[in-house]
């Protein structure tokens, strides 16, 4: 899913401030219940092969009451009054929030290559609310590969096109990395802020109860594989079927040419050549781009399922420590 | 302080943005100001959001682009409906004359607007996070002052923002002011590190009680009679027995993840490549 060893795109580090996080959690925190995701745009800009996120605005949901919504106006009017009080209004990309990990769709390849194809470093930046509220705060961000991009551009998503351009799952997105800065101002903040709070530490992070979070991923993980299965199916089906349509064409070019030489030595004319592409359509090749998403997003689940399950682990070895000690 | 009126509850992305925005203000500007956003409950405000407004203040006269106010206002509310102008804020550490009549304004938009003040200049060293709400005083019959008395303010922090919030904690202590996101395990070790450091405290207070150079509180004493009985006391076989049993579900859980991400390796090299 992510190939960190080669990135020779033009951004090797993602830079945020402190404002832009604290944002996109309260926006989920309020605005996103659910299996709704929650979007917004960011922005900032570009500073050698940093990519500096500065500030951030959410985009309301879709209703359906909304008919009259134009969504590019809302932006536009926010980007302009964002510059009236000297807020970075350069648009770098845009974050979502997902669900147990799962946000490789065909919705998010569309936007990120819309994206990507206006402003070259743009990124996509996951936050996984969930993961967050267990103890750690759970921020990715992910670009195209430049091979995907060409793809995209060309809007050739059949099997030939994945196969010239060699494009496994794993070369879908890269991942960023991403660092976190705050201003000095904003650090005096933070110091102040500890003083001044009495909100106690919670120590989720150490909780030992994980099946409830390990249940939800494997149920997602089945459901994925599931459709992988299907597609397969489908897949299996095409080739039976072209195979097949093969032997037919190879039997029916013999027949005719059988019966040519029958006629022949009849002394008959020969029956006119038909057209065989024209008899034996051939059969729709299967898309291969729905495969590939659901390849990515299964890779991404057993991704999280490992990293939950050693943190899990390392509690658990904890717990016998301390149990070992007063037996 | 005095507690007239609602305790105000602040979310630290309030604050962020107001030290954002004073960071970004405008050449020869002392201050800046801003509306603020939340919702009103019967003893409290809840300020959960807020953005900057331009203005221009000289000697004599104050300005406040206030179409624009309302436009940020519309757009913010398209996001969130269930926000509404609870007030506005300043940067700076004293209320001055002007304050008076971007306050009365505020009056216009919501009922018993909240006057909040950071001091981003740090003058006495601290922040200075305040809160106040005006009262009319003066001798009824002649003119009519604005009195601002003082809130008692407290911070709220949903849960995931607390997370957030630790983790830009520690961007004070690196040097150059950033730090990177970890990993799963090191977190784990963290929080452990972070408790064992608290044990540390209660046992260095406890043994100084025990030689006598502390008096004994028995408040915490019994705090300390919970600590100890909240680790439960399960016999050795017991522990085992549910140890391994987790162990062996997360190792199956690893192994069958690993299984599915070679299959679907094996997939792709099969059917597309």
């Amino acid at each position: 899913m992510a190939s960190r060893a080669t990135l020779d795109s033009p951004v090797k580090q993602i830079q945020i401030e402190g404002l832009v996080v604290l944002k996109m959690i309260k926006h989920y925190q309020e605005e996103g219940q659910g299996t709704e995701v929650v979007q917004g745009v960011l922005l900032g800009l570009v500073v050698e092969d940093r990519l500096e996120i500065t500030n951030c605005f959410p985009f309301p949901q879709h209703t359906e009451d909304d008919a009259d919504f134009d969504e590019v106006q809302y932006q536009m009017e926010m980007m302009r009054s964002l510059r009236h009080v000297n807020i970075d209004h350069l648009h770098v990309g845009w974050y979502q929030s997902t669900y147990y990990g799962s946000f490789v769709s065909r919705a998010l390849l569309d936007s990120q290559f819309s994206y990507q194809h206006a402003i070259e470093e743009s990124v996509v930046l996951i936050y996984d609310p969930i993961k967050t509220a267990q103890g750690s705060l759970s921020l990715k961000a992910y670009r195209l590969t430049p091979k995907l991009m060409e793809i995209c551009k060309e809007k050739d998503f059949s099997a030939e096109g994945l196969k010239k351009a060699m494009i496994g799952f794993e070369h879908m997105f890269e991942e960023v990395p991403i660092v976190i800065k705050n201003s000095h101002l904003i650090n005096v903040l933070m110091w102040e802020l500890e003083e001044k709070s009495t909100v106690a530490d919670k120590h989720e992070l150490l909780n030992l109860s994980s099946s409830n979070h390990l249940e939800k991923s494997l149920q997602l993980l089945m459901d994925r594989v599931d459709d992988m299965s299907q597609d397969i199916v489908k897949y299996n089906t095409y080739s039976r079927n072209l195979s097949k349509q093969q032997q037919q064409k190879h039997q029916y070019t013999q027949r005719r040419q059988q019966e040519n030489a029958q006629r022949q030595t009849r002394g008959e004319p020969p029956l006119p050549e038909e057209d065989i592409s024209k008899m034996f359509k051939p059969p729709q090749p299967p898309p291969r781009m729905d495969t590939l998403l659901i390849a990515g997003q299964i890779n991404n689940y057993c991704q999280n399922v490992k990293e939950f399950t050693s943190q899990n682990l390392g509690k658990l070895f904890l717990a016998e420590a301390l149990q070992g000690h007063n037996s | 302080m005095s507690v007239y009126g609602p305790v105000v509850k602040i979310h630290p992305v309030v604050l962020a943005s107001i030290g954002d925005s004073y960071e970004r203000r405008n050449e020869g500007a002392s201050r800046v100001i801003g509306t603020l956003l939340g919702t009103v409950d019967k003893h409290s405000v809840e300020v959960t959001n807020c953005f900057s407004v331009p203005h221009n203040e000289s000697e004599d006269e104050v300005a406040v682009d206030m179409e624009f106010a309302k436009n940020m206002y519309e757009l913010h509310k398209r996001v969130s409906p269930s926000e509404v102008i609870v007030g506005w804020y300043a940067t700076g550490f004293e209320i001055t004359e002007h304050s008076v009549l971007i306050h009365e304004y505020y009056s216009r938009e919501a009922t018993n607007p909240i006057h909040l003040t950071m001091d981003c200049a740090l003058q006495s060293g601290k922040m200075n996070i305040r809160a106040y709400v005006s009262a009319p005083m003066g001798v009824p019959g002649k003119t009519v002052g604005v009195m601002f008395t003082p809130l008692s303010v407290k911070y709220k922090y949903y849960d995931t923002e607390r997370i957030g919030v630790e983790l830009l904690q520690r961007t004070r202590d690196a040097p150059n002011a950033s730090s990177g996101l970890t990993s799963d395990l090191c977190q784990v070790g963290k929080a452990a590190s972070r408790v064992q450091d608290m044990l540390a405290t209660v046992l260095t207070y406890i043994e100084d009680v025990l030689s006598g150079k502390q008096g004994a509180d028995n408040s915490v004493g019994r705090y300390l009679m919970d600590l100890v009985n909240k680790v439960p006391k399960i016999s050795a076989e017991d522990f085992e027995t549910m140890l391994n049993s987790n162990i062996n579900d997360l190792l199956m859980v690893t192994y069958l993840a690993n299984l599915t991400q070679a299959q679907i390796a094996l997939n792709e090299k099969i059917v597309v490549l």
